[in-house]
C-alpha cells in the first residue's frame, strides 16, 4: 500500500516595512494604524522605550538600579503588539518588556523602582489588567491560557496576550500552555520575541526546527513568523490575531523575528558569545532606524522634528527618574502585608518583631 | 595549595573529576562558553568538550529527568541549575524519580546523579534568586543534601557528592560565592557525607548553622567571647543525612543551643533539629532551644533583604537570651 501524505503544512513571514524603511503598498495598505499621527506615535513609542532603557543602564551602572534586562532592538515588537490591544484586554508578560508595560499605562516610576529593588514597583493599578512580570522563564505561559479561559467562561469579549523569549520555548509550561489553548480554542495571543539568544544559547540550542512558528501546528493552530523589527507588520499579525481570538476563532502564535542588542542584563557579558560581527548586522536592522527612515521619506520627519521627539523623551525620562528617587523610603515591614489576606498569628508575631528591630536600629 | 574562591574550588572539583571519570558529563543552562551565570564551570568546555560540558535547552525539568535516564545508563551527568528558584520545575524529575529510583527498582536501577545550585540571599538578586527552600528537598526520601560553608569544604564535599552512588542536591551559598578565599589542597581529599564539622568548641552553648550562615554564627561566637561566653559552633555540611550525633554530644555538653538558618522559620531545618534534641538530649538541655531564621515570607527584593536575612546581631541576642535563660 503506498504512503499516503496526510497533512501539508506551511509557515508564513510577514515583512511590510524593510531594513531600509521601505513599504510594500499592497501590505501596507491593509495596516490598521496608518495615518500620519499615528505612525508618528509609533516612532515616538519606540524612542521613549529606548530612552527609558538607555536610562535604566546608566543607572545600573550608577548603582541607582540592581539587575536589569535592557530590550533593546525589541521596541518594534512591543510597541506594534501593544497598539493593536485594548484596555480591557490581558496582557501576561516575561520580564524583557518594560516596553510593554510602559505603553500599557505602568507609570515608568514604577519599573525603575521594581528593578532598582523596591517592591512597590510592583504593583499593578487597579484598571491596568497586567500580570506582573514572571522572573521564571515561561511559567506565566499557562496561567496567561487560565486568564483566556476565565475570559471566554465569562463570555467577555476579552482577549489575552502573553509575551516570552525564544528560550522559553523549550520549557514545559511553553507546551502545555499552547496544548490547552488549542483543545479549548482558546483567545489568546502567544507573542514569542525571538531575539536569538537565551543568554549564552543560541536558538540553534533551544530547537532543530526551522521556526519556532510551526511549533502552533503540532497544537492545531495557526503559527506565523512576523519580522519583528517591522512595527507594521508585527501590529498587522496581532490584530489579526486579537480579532480572532475575540471572535471564538482561537489562539494564535506570533513569532516575531528579532535580536537583543544588548547584554542579557547588566550581570552578563555577551562578548563571551556572540561574534561582533553578528551584533553589527543586527544594528543595520535597528527597528527604530528604518521608522525613522521611513517617516522621512513618506511625511518629511526632520532633523529637527527628530531633536523635539527625543527632546521630550528625554524629558519624561528624567521625571520618571526623578519621581523615582523622591518617593519615601522602602518600608520593611511590609514584607508581612500582602502575603494572605489575613495575616497569620506567626506573621503578626514576626512582624512584631522586625518592627522591634528597627526600633531599637533608630534609637 | 593556593587560595581559592568557593566558585574557584568548585570549578578545580568538577575538572578533577571530569579527568579522573571520563563518564562524567556537565548538563545545564549556559555552562559552555559562558562558564555558567557564576562562571563555575568556566573553562571546562575548553577542556573537555561540549559533548561532555553540554549547554542544553531552557528546561530544567527536562535536564534533571534526561540526567537520570544518563544516570541510570551508566554516566554521572552533573546537572547545574542557574539558581535554586528554578530547581522547581524539576522537582517532579527529582522527588518522585531520582531520589525513588533505587527503592522503586529493589536496587536493580539507581541514580548516581548531582544537581548543583546556588542559593540563598544576599546577593541583591532579583525575585526568586534568593531562595533558601532546602526544607523541602532534605524533606524528600531518597535525595542527599549538602551545603559547603568554604572553599576548601566546598571541593571536598563535592568530590564525595560525585561519587556517591544515589542522588546528590549540592547547594552553593551565592554570597560566598567570592566572598572568602582560603587555602584549598591542589590534590584529591573526600569529606565524608552526613558528618557535620566542629568549627569552634565551647563548653556554654551551641550555635548550629550551615552554608553563608555560618560566617554570621562564627562572627557572633567570637563577640559572645568578648563577653566571655564560650559557644561551640557547628557546621552542619550535610543537612541529608543529618548528622544528629555530633548535635546531641555537643548540646549534652553545652546544654544550650541555637540553630541559624535563614530559610523561613516554619518547617524549616531547624524544627527537626530541635525536635530531635527535644527527643533526645531534653535532660541535658539547661534552656528553650531558639531559632534565629528568616521570616515565613518570600525573601524581600534588594532595597529590604537585609532585614530579611538574619544577622550577627540577632544571633547573639538569641544566644545570651539562651545562656541567661
Ligand atoms: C526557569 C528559569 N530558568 C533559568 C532562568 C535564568 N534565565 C533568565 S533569562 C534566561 C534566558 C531566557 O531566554 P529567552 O526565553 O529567550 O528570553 P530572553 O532573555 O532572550 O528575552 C535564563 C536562562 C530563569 N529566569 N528561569
Amino acid at each position: 500500500m503506498p504512503k499516503k501524505v496526510l497533512h501539508q503544512f506551511k509557515v508564513e513571514f510577514l515583512q511590510i516595512l524593510d531594513e531600509a524603511g521601505r513599504v510594500d503598498r499592497d501590505l501596507w495598505s491593509g495596516v490598521d494604524k496608518k495615518d500620519e499621527k499615528e505612525v508618528k506615535g509609533f516612532y515616538e513609542a519606540m524612542l521613549l522605550i529606548r530612552t527609558f532603557d538607555e536610562k535604566a543602564l546608566n543607572l545600573q551602572r550608577e548603582g541607582r538600579l540592581g539587575t536589569y534586562a535592557s530590550v533593546q532592538g525589541q521596541e518594534a515588537t512591543q510597541v506594534g503588539a501593544v497598539a493593536a490591544l485594548r484596555p480591557s484586554d490581558w496582557v501576561f508578560p516575561a520580564f524583557r518588556e518594560p516596553g510593554v508595560s510602559l505603553l500599557r499605562g505602568l507609570p515608568m516610576r514604577m519599573i525603575y523602582q521594581y528593578w532598582s529593588g523596591d517592591e512597590r514597583g510592583s504593583a499593578i493599578p487597579e484598571e491596568q489588567h497586567d500580570f506582573p512580570i514572571a522572573i521564571p522563564v515561561g511559567t506565566h505561559i499557562p496561567q496567561a491560557v487560565g486568564a483566556a479561559w476565565a475570559a471566554q467562561f465569562k463570555n467577555d469579549p476579552v482577549a489575552v496576550v502573553t509575551f516570552f523569549g525564544d528560550g522559553a520555548t523549550s520549557k514545559g509550561d511553553f507546551h502545555e500552555g499552547l496544548n490547552f489553548a488549542g483543545v479549548f480554542r482558546l483567545p489568546i495571543v502567544f507573542i514569542c520575541q525571538n531575539n536569538h539568544w537565551a543568554i549564552s544559547v543560541p536558538l540553534s540550542r533551544q530547537t532543530a526546527s526551522a521556526t519556532l512558528a510551526q511549533k502552533a501546528i503540532a497544537y492545531g493552530f495557526e503559527g506565523i513568523q512576523v519580522d519583528g523589527n517591522d512595527v507594521f507588520a508585527v501590529h498587522t499579525a496581532v490584530k489579526q490575531a486579537l480579532d480572532k481570538a475575540r471572535s471564538g476563532g482561537g489562539p494564535t502564535f506570533i513569532e516575531c523575528f528579532t535580536y537583543r542588542l544588548s547584554d542579557h542584563t547588566t550581570a552578563d557579558d555577551a562578548s563571551r558569545y556572540r561574534s561582533p560581527q553578528e551584533v553589527t548586522a543586527w544594528r543595520k536592522k535597528d527597528p527604530l532606524i528604518r521608522l525613522r527612515a521611513f517617516i522621512a521619506q513618506e511625511y518629511g520627519w526632520s532633523e529637527s522634528d527628530e531633536q523635539a521627539a527625543r527632546r521630550q523623551a528625554q524629558e519624561r525620562v528624567a521625571a520618571a527618574v526623578h519621581e523615582f528617587e523622591s518617593v519615601s523610603p522602602l518600608n520593611p515591614e511590609g514584607m508581612f502585608d500582602f502575603l494572605f489576606a489575613h495575616p497569620t498569628p506567626d506573621l503578626l508575631r514576626q512582624k512584631e518583631r522586625l518592627l522591634k528591630k528597627l526600633k531599637k536600629e533608630k534609637e | 595549595m593556593s587560595k581559592l574562591n568557593l566558585v574557584q574550588a568548585i570549578n578545580q572539583a568538577l575538572r578533577h573529576e571530569m579527568e579522573r571519570n571520563p563518564n562524567m558529563v556537565l548538563l545545564g543552562e549556559d555552562i559552555g562558553r559562558d562558564g555558567g551565570v557564576f562562571r563555575v564551570t568556566e573553562g571546562l568546555v575548553d577542556q573537555f568538550g561540549d559533548r561532555r560540558v553540554v549547554d542544553t535547552p531552557l528546561s530544567e525539568s527536562g535536564i534533571v529527568g534526561v540526567a537520570i535516564g544518563m544516570a541510570a545508563y551508566g554516566l554521572t551527568p552533573v546537572v547545574e541549575i542557574q539558581f535554586m528558584g528554578f530547581l522547581y520545575a524539576a522537582m517532579e524529575q527529582l522527588i518522585s524519580h531520582a531520589a525513588r529510583l533505587r527503592t522503586r527498582t529493589r536496587g536493580r536501577y539507581t541514580c548516581p546523579l548531582v544537581v548543583r545550585t546556588p542559593y540563598g540571599g544576599g546577593i541583591h538578586a532579583p525575585e526568586h534568586h534568593s531562595e533558601s527552600t532546602e526544607a523541602y528537598f532534605v524533606h524528600t526520601p531518597g535525595l542527599k543534601v549538602v551545603v559547603p560553608s568554604t572553599p576548601a569544604e566546598a571541593k571536598g564535599l563535592l568530590l564525595s557528592s560525585l561519587r556517591d552512588p544515589d542522588p546528590v542536591l549540592f547547594l552553593e551559598p551565592a554570597k560566598i560565592y567570592r566572598a572568602i578565599k582560603e587555602e584549598v589542597p591542589e590534590e584529591e581529599y573526600l569529606i565524608p557525607l552526613g558528618e557535620a564539622r566542629l568549627v569552634a568548641e565551647g563548653k556554654d552553648v551551641t550555635l548550629i548553622a550551615w552554608g553563608a550562615m555560618l560566617h554570621p554564627t562564627l562572627k557572633a561566637a567570637d563577640r559572645m567571647a568578648e563577653k566571655g561566653i564560650e559557644a561551640e559552633v557547628i557546621d552542619l555540611r550535610t543537612l541529608s543525612p543529618l548528622d544528629s550525633a555530633t548535635i546531641i554530644r555537643s548540646v549534652e555538653k553545652t546544654g544550650r543551643a541555637v540553630i541559624i538558618h535563614e530559610a523561613p522559620q516554619t518547617c524549616g531545618l531547624g524544627a527537626e533539629i530541635a525536635a530531635r534534641l527535644c527527643e533526645e538530649a531534653l535532660l541535658s538541655l539547661e534552656a528553650p532551644i531558639a531559632r534565629v531564621t528568616g521570616f515565613d515570607t518570600p525573601i524581600p527584593l534588594p532595597k529590604t533583604e537585609k532585614y530579611y536575612l538574619p544577622d550577627v546581631d540577632q544571633i547573639v541576642e538569641a544566644a545570651e537570651q539562651v545562656v541567661g535563660f
